[in-house]
């Protein structure tokens, strides 16, 4: 893998998560070098980069990982319309409480017992086996529930306001979840001596991790953080593809509430998902993190038919590095310097 | 909403660059991008999409298209159309140079935009005598004002592409 060795080491500790992007786009390293003395219209010609900033503006691949699509609307003559209002009336007024009434009856029985056995829980061991982590793409916070039907995970997730808060630093916690938070800078180091001291610990549920750290829209997958990847124990890569037939299930943070999200699934007729339990992977010899994560990325991927991106999901919350833009300043400088000599 | 109307009169805006399937495809990329519904894409919202925010000159095409509105940003984007004539390419070039906007592109201008594109791996001594060299060249000066048919001049007969590609589901 090539490593930017002669750049400047940027600061940003976004760069070291993840491979080059240079490797992955088609535009600017492809230009063709033409030969000969610089001329002035060689230098005034900046059409290039225009052509790709011009790109950018129409379509870019990062901000179609999350779009929300919205579904085309067939409910649009006289025979279906009824249908689909006997069919709102029904999801509203019949499944929705039904839904509430099971939920809070659980809650009900699962609090009255939680609360007083709650200092004599342990995880329980059957499935578990040592040093092994699960990685899966991220769609929405409902992975998280889905996945818990095979086995009690312990999962690791951003630190929430509100009353989904309130739930991780209650109950999650006694699951053994752990948090981070995007917004801290330190925070990176902390949350990989946690990893790694959750993994170690014997008595702990299994480690779920989702590398993308944000929730994509299940058409695509974003570069992996290769935390995950680097705590030396088994990777068993989960891939989860949802159905879109009667809800699409992509949480988009960027434009509802996660309770809005939660009202709009427990409306919905069913939420319908494939998941694809896959063959665990290590680490090959020579092969770093990076690589390793790519290599689950690409698996994962495949399997659930999602095209990669090589964007950061982060980039969501910040700005990329200056060290791209200082990589196509220093091709552009090294190009016009080498045709100065020329004659 | 964009309504016939609508897309009509931003055809006619944009001299019939763009279609009529593009310009909804614009409108959709446009309030795609215009996440707060204000009416025209802020520069925070530019800088949002990566791959923009790494382009060198994002800084100086920002400075063009901050605060435009949907007509405009169409109009913005006609230079990129492959129905745009070469000199339309050229004066939308010439705009990026000229800054301040009065038709003239000092050496200044110039150099302004070579440090854009070549950063800190051209000392600032270096880049002025290449400029000043290539000027010496074509037979103009330091100190040489270079209006729109300068440009056209230059950069005329050089199979200058600029043109992206709109996609339409």
């Amino acid at each position: 893998m090539r490593s930017p060795g002669q750049l400047k080491s940027s600061s940003s500790e976004l760069d070291l998560d993840g491979p080059n992007i240079e490797d992955y786009l088609p535009s600017g390293s492809s230009i063709q070098e033409p030969l000969g003395k610089l001329r002035l219209r060689d230098l005034l010609d900046i059409s290039p980069t225009l052509t790709e900033a011009a790109g950018a503006i129409v379509d870019d691949s990062f901000t179609r990982c999350f779009k929300s699509n919205q579904p085309e609307p067939w409910n649009w003559n006289i025979y279906l319309f009824p249908l689909w209002c006997f069919g709102v009336v029904f999801r509203y007024f019949i499944l929705f409480p039904l839904r509430v009434i099971v939920l809070t009856i659980g809650w009900i029985i699962f609090l009255s017992s939680f609360i007083p056995v709650h200092s004599l829980l342990k995880g329980h061991d059957k499935l578990r086996k040592k040093l092994e982590v699960f990685v899966a793409n991220h769609t929405s916070m409902i992975d998280f529930i889905i996945l818990e039907q095979m086995t009690a995970f312990a999962v690791i997730m951003q630190k929430h306001p509100g009353w989904v808060g309130l739930l991780q630093s209650t109950i999650l916690e006694s699951v053994g979840c752990i948090w981070f938070n995007r917004s801290e800078a330190k925070d990176r180091e902390i949350v990989a001596r946690k990893l790694r001291d959750h993994v170690q610990g014997t008595d702990n549920n299994p480690l779920l991790i989702f590398p993308e750290g944000t929730c994509v829209n299940n058409h695509y997958t974003v570069m992996f953080k290769k935390g995950a990847f680097e705590l030396g124990c088994t990777v068993c890569p989960v891939a989860i593809k949802y159905n879109k037939i009667f809800v699409d299930a992509f949480w988009n943070s960027r434009k509802q509430s996660f309770t809005m999200h939660l009202l709009q699934l427990m409306t919905s007729w069913a939420v319908v998902c494939d998941v694809w339990y896959l063959e665990p992977q290590t680490l090959r010899p020579g092969e770093t993190a990076i690589e390793f994560a790519e290599r689950v990325r690409d698996i994962i991927s495949v399997r659930a038919g999602l095209k990669k991106v090589p964007w950061d999901g982060y980039l969501k919350y910040s700005r990329p590095s200056p060290k791209h833009r200082e990589r196509k300043q220093q091709s552009f400088a090294e190009s016009v310097l080498r045709r100065l000599d020329e004659k | 909403m964009l309504t016939q109307y609508d897309i009509e009169e931003v055809q006619q805006h944009c001299n019939h660059a763009f279609s009529q399937q593009e310009i909804v495809s614009l409108y959709e990329r446009f309030c795609q991008l215009d996440r707060n519904n204000g009416g025209f894409i802020s520069a925070e919202e530019f800088l949002s999409v990566p791959e923009f925010a790494v382009n060198p000159l994002s800084q100086r095409l920002l400075r063009m298209v901050d605060g435009l509105n949907f007509k405009e940003f169409v109009a913005f984007l006609s230079a990129f159309s492959p129905h745009a004539t070469l000199h339309q390419k050229i004066e939308f070039i010439f705009k990026v140079y000229d800054s301040d906007g009065n038709g003239k592109v000092t050496f200044t201008d110039m150099l302004d935009v070579l440090r854009d594109l070549t950063g800190t791996f051209i000392s600032e001594k270096q880049r002025e005598q290449v400029l000043t060299d290539v000027l010496d060249e074509a037979g103009y000066t330091k100190d040489s004002l270079m209006i729109l048919s300068d440009f056209v001049k230059i950069l005329g007969n050089s199979g200058l592409k600029i043109e992206v590609e709109v996609p339409v589901d």
